[in-house]
């Protein structure tokens, strides 16, 4: 093989200081370069080697030629959460080369393009060299078709360098180009020639290696926004409305997706749903109220911008008693802001969001599984309470790949809230809308075109008596106000619990919510183990929070309340909501656009605590 | 064809006075009206429930459906039976389109205003009409703002004073009823509401067609737009109300043939069996040309013409549910067992993210 090499000096095998399934992997090439398909790939092997994988994948909103960077994160313990410490970088970005190896560690592992050669300046990396533009002319001919396939060749130079199972790559290809055959096999020679040179060119490394083990058996690897979608189809949904936007627009695509295949009557070909692809925000949360209102588990998703434009109708649905439910997958910024950048920054905004004394049920997964059962829950709740319920997730949750046990099938049917039908209203059949029957806070409700003179009523935000009639009655307001906060308070134990984990005799403790999950739990081992500190956790799966959050606080002389946004939104509601504890709660905040790491978590806390809390 | 599922007859001893359900016209009446005494809207209101009790529709299969502004406050006024939603400024065409997905079974109105419609609402208007959501969609146009006391509205023509007589309007009017054309309706029509008779037989006409009907009615407003130089003012719609035909309506349920002169009456064959008929006044018009129909609007507009009557009508598109290939079941009642996939569904998805 006439080609040029760089061999590097390297130690021999499998020396006792490799790192064994324990590896950060980034990729960084243009966006619309193909990329995405070879960076699954590697991490679908990893995968099904049975080692615990991750990716995040930090793109630009563009769709051709700026930098984008695909970090896999395998671990076998599964600590896959963000992780910024890279053990092997693949550098295919001219654009970017330069930085990205400023930006590695002593002793990381670089696979670089030949072309960009001259960027490697540092003695403090081991380099691999790939002629990647030579290798590519041997598999495909076609020019158009070499910048892609070029990024498959470095599957295989990965392969061999980190022990990745060829015949799971082998498979990969097979899965990822199921409906192409002639692009799997291009593909696939792709990867082997990538393989081949390297093995003929290349020095083994003893840095870190990937080894067979049996940690995933029976997962599956998912994106956020697909998981909320299956709670959707599972949770009943009937009516779809949206406007697109990143990062919500796969969550609703991928719904109508499977709405089409398997919401169809089998007899007449029918669908037993709806989705409408709206003018706005303000037309989709419309649709979605008049669909609610009219009977239909109705959903709408969004991320921050058009949570804003959605405000005025989220106030209608509180007082005027509506079901919807609003799925925001938040990112940073306004407007444009930073659309391909993840965030937690909606959170109060969403928690009050309209005019007047709003307040809305939160529903906040933390991780994949949750995704999946609060989407259901979450049209489940807004029925029940009669009232707009969000579903907050981000952009890390919702579209990034993580790995998750399989969802189970719903354990409860669905629940239709307080419906009275005609026979329900029987003979006499009186009722008022608004009258707090059970003491709960929460009425009844007739839909549009029930069969009895007295179903109708009439739906308003203005002041409304019991009866739904006008009124601009002080008391009849105040009354009425009253009475939905203790719906509110009812929602308290029924929203789902916070998940706790109880440290006896630590005085500390971390409360956190959303995708922090991961960052957080490695972050206490990571505490505990450098600087033997042990923390209480307390993960918060939605708004109102319930007596629980209250003990927890109690319960620690110090609280972290760790979340994604510059101004500590989620420290301020349990400040308001509990202000003889707010002197205990301390933040850790992370807003960069990233998804928060482990390291950003401790080193945020050891700089809080005092000496006397923590050991140096 | 529609595939709404109407309710058997009742059989009970018939009122004189009673519909053909058996209901008088009292069950289609609503609150008592609060606006300004000789509103516009009253008279509206007053047809609507004519119509609607002539047409014998069964009050609890309506929907009313309204934004905000005084014509929005008016589906309180018919129709109390009915449900009724005054959601918020300017997205009830929105709103409706949720609604009417959620249960096809529901006979939707709309009430909205100009202010409403064409401008807070203008685009979910459109998008309605592009949409065809079967929907009875009624403007209430005077040409201004009267709840927040007498600004103009977008439908205010150019050169039409405002109260005190200061300020003359300068800007072109928006046209919905041309709108609605160019968005693909298939039901627009023009009228006045002193025009009780053709606004009820229009209403009627609309009750029978499915998709979006869009009845554009001037409806002056007493207290801030009924002056010299206001282009909306009751005597001005009188004196100017120019028909561009004499309409009848003949419901499919009613089994009688009229003979009609062919050349001065056309007949317009609905899809559910009804006839609209629309004989000759001082116009040759033809309803069914959306291109003269959208030219006459522009003369209309440039000089200031009150033409009123069906203004183009077109019964072969299919209104939204059907486009859908809904289910004939309301959505909003569907059983788990029709919108909760099964066990096995579940699991084969969940092999696909192996």
């Amino acid at each position: 093989m006439n080609v040029a090499t760089h061999r590097v000096p390297h130690p021999t095998p499998a020396v006792s200081t490799t790192k064994i399934n324990d590896l950060v992997l980034k990729i960084a090439t243009a966006n619309g370069s193909g990329s995405q398909s070879a960076n699954l790939i590697l991490m679908r092997a990893i995968f099904h080697m049975g080692i615990p994988v991750s990716s995040k994948n930090l793109f630009p909103s563009n769709i051709q030629g700026l930098p984008t960077w695909f970090t896999i994160r395998a671990n076998e313990d599964g600590w896959i959460g963000q992780k910024t410490n890279v053990d092997v970088l693949i550098a295919m970005n001219a654009e970017t080369a330069a930085q990205d190896l400023a930006d590695l560690h002593p002793g990381a592992i670089v696979i670089i393009n030949e072309a960009l050669k001259r960027f490697v300046v540092r003695t403090d990396l081991t380099v691999f060299t790939v002629p990647f533009s030579k290798l590519v002319e041997q598999v495909c001919e076609d020019t158009r078709l070499r910048k892609m396939v070029a990024n498959i060749i470095y599957v295989g130079v990965a392969a061999f360098l980190l022990y990745i199972e060829m015949d799971e790559v082998r498979n990969a290809i097979t899965t990822q180009f199921a409906r192409k055959p002639k692009a799997a096999k291009l593909n696939g020679d792709a990867a082997a020639l990538g393989y081949s040179w390297a093995k003929e060119h290349l020095e083994e490394q003893s840095v870190c290696r990937l080894r067979r083990t049996n940690k995933t058996k029976g997962n599956i690897i998912i994106e956020g926004n697909e998981a909320t979608a299956l709670g959707a189809l599972f949770g009943g949904v009937t009516f779809v409305s949206w406007y697109p936007i990143t990062p919500s627009s796969s969550f609703a695509e991928t719904l109508s997706y499977y709405l089409e295949k398997y919401r169809r009557d089998p007899d007449t070909g029918k669908a037993t749903y709806a989705v409408v692809q709206a003018e706005d925000e303000l037309a989709a949360i419309a649709m979605v109220v008049g669909a609610g209102w009219a009977g239909a588990r109705a959903i709408t998703g969004t991320s921050g911008p058009g949570v804003s434009l959605m405000a005025e109708l989220a106030g209608f649905s509180y007082f005027a008693e509506v079901p919807a439910v609003i799925v925001d997958v938040q990112r940073m910024g306004p407007s444009t802001g930073l659309p391909t950048r993840t965030s937690q920054g909606d959170i109060a905004k969403a928690y009050q969001l309209s005019h007047g004394d709003c307040k809305h049920i939160l529903l906040i997964p933390g991780n994949i599984r949750e995704c999946f059962e609060f989407a259901g829950e979450a049209l489940e709740l807004a029925e029940s309470f009669q009232t707009l319920v969000l579903l907050m997730t981000d952009l890390d949750l919702a579209m990034n790949k993580w790995l998750s046990e399989p969802f189970d099938f719903p354990n409860k049917l669905l629940a239709r809230g307080k419906v009275l039908t005609a026979e329900d209203l029987g003979q006499d059949g009186s009722f008022a809308r608004y009258r707090d029957v059970d003491g709960d806070g929460i009425p009844y409700r007739t839909l549009p075109a029930t069969n009895h003179p007295n179903a109708g009523y009439f739906t308003r935000g203005t002041g409304h008596t019991e009866s739904a009639g006008y009124t601009e009655d002080p008391v009849q307001w105040h009354n009425n106000l009253d009475r939905l906060a203790k719906k509110f308070d009812t929602a308290r134990d029924r929203v789902p619990r916070p998940v706790i984990e109880l440290v006896p005799r630590t005085k500390t403790g971390i409360i956190a919510y959303g995708s922090s999950d991961l960052a957080v739990r490695e972050a206490r081992r990571l505490l505990e183990t450098r600087h033997e500190l042990a923390s209480s956790y307390l993960r918060l799966r939605a708004l109102p929070v319930n007596h629980e959050v209250h003990d927890f606080i109690a319960g620690h002389p110090v609280v972290y309340v760790v979340e994604q946004n510059r101004d500590a939104q989620m420290a301020s509601i349990l400040r308001s909501e509990y202000p003889e504890l707010a002197p205990r709660i301390r933040s850790v905040l992370h807003y960069n656009g990233l998804p928060i790491d482990a390291e950003t978590i401790v080193s945020q806390i050891v700089d809080r605590q005092t000496s006397k809390e923590i050991k140096p | 064809m529609t595939t709404v599922m109407t309710d058997p007859l009742p059989t009970a001893p018939r009122d004189p006075k009673a519909n053909r359900l058996g209901l008088v016209l009292k069950e289609y009446q609503g609150a008592e009206s609060t606006l300004c005494a000789g509103c516009g809207h009253d008279a509206i209101t007053s047809s609507i429930v004519k119509a609607f009790f002539e047409m014998g529709v069964e009050p609890y299969r309506v929907a009313k459906l309204s934004g905000i502004g005084c014509s929005s406050k008016t589906t309180n006024y018919f129709m109390g039976q009915a449900h009724g939603i005054n959601s918020v400024h300017g997205r009830m065409a929105a709103v409706a389109t949720g609604a009417s997905l959620a249960n096809r079974v529901l006979v939707s109105i709309g009430i909205s205003g100009d202010g409403d419609t064409a401008s807070i609402g203008l685009s979910h208007f459109l998008h309605m009409v592009r949409r065809n959501v079967p929907i009875i969609y009624v403007i209430e146009n005077n040409g201004c703002y009267g709840l927040t006391k007498g600004q103009f509205s977008a439908t205010a023509d150019r050169g039409s004073v405002k109260k005190g007589g200061l300020v003359v309007n300068q800007s072109l009017p928006i046209d919905c009823c041309a709108l609605a054309i160019q968005m693909g309706c298939g039901f627009v029509a023009r009228t006045f509401s002193g025009d009780t008779k053709q606004v009820r037989t229009l209403l009627k006409a609309a009750i029978a067609y499915r998709g979006t009907a869009v009845l554009d009615i001037v409806s002056p407003c007493v207290t801030f737009n009924n002056h010299e130089g206001s282009t909306k003012s009751v005597a001005y719609a009188r004196e100017n109300e120019d028909p561009l035909h004499e309409i009848g309506f003949v419901p499919h349920y009613e089994q009688i043939t009229v003979e009609y002169d062919s050349g001065t009456t056309k007949v317009v064959e609905m899809p559910d069996g009804s006839t609209i008929t629309l004989s000759k006044l001082d116009h040759d018009y033809d309803s069914h040309d959306r291109i003269r129909a959208l030219a006459l609007l522009d003369k209309a507009r440039e000089e200031l013409l009150f033409y009123t009557g069906l203004i183009y009508y077109n019964g072969a598109m299919a209104p939204l549910d059907q486009q859908m290939n809904l289910v004939d079941e309301p959505l909003a009642t569907l059983p788990e067992s029709r919108v909760r996939p099964s066990r096995e569904t579940l699991a084969e998805i969940m092999e696909s993210f192996q």
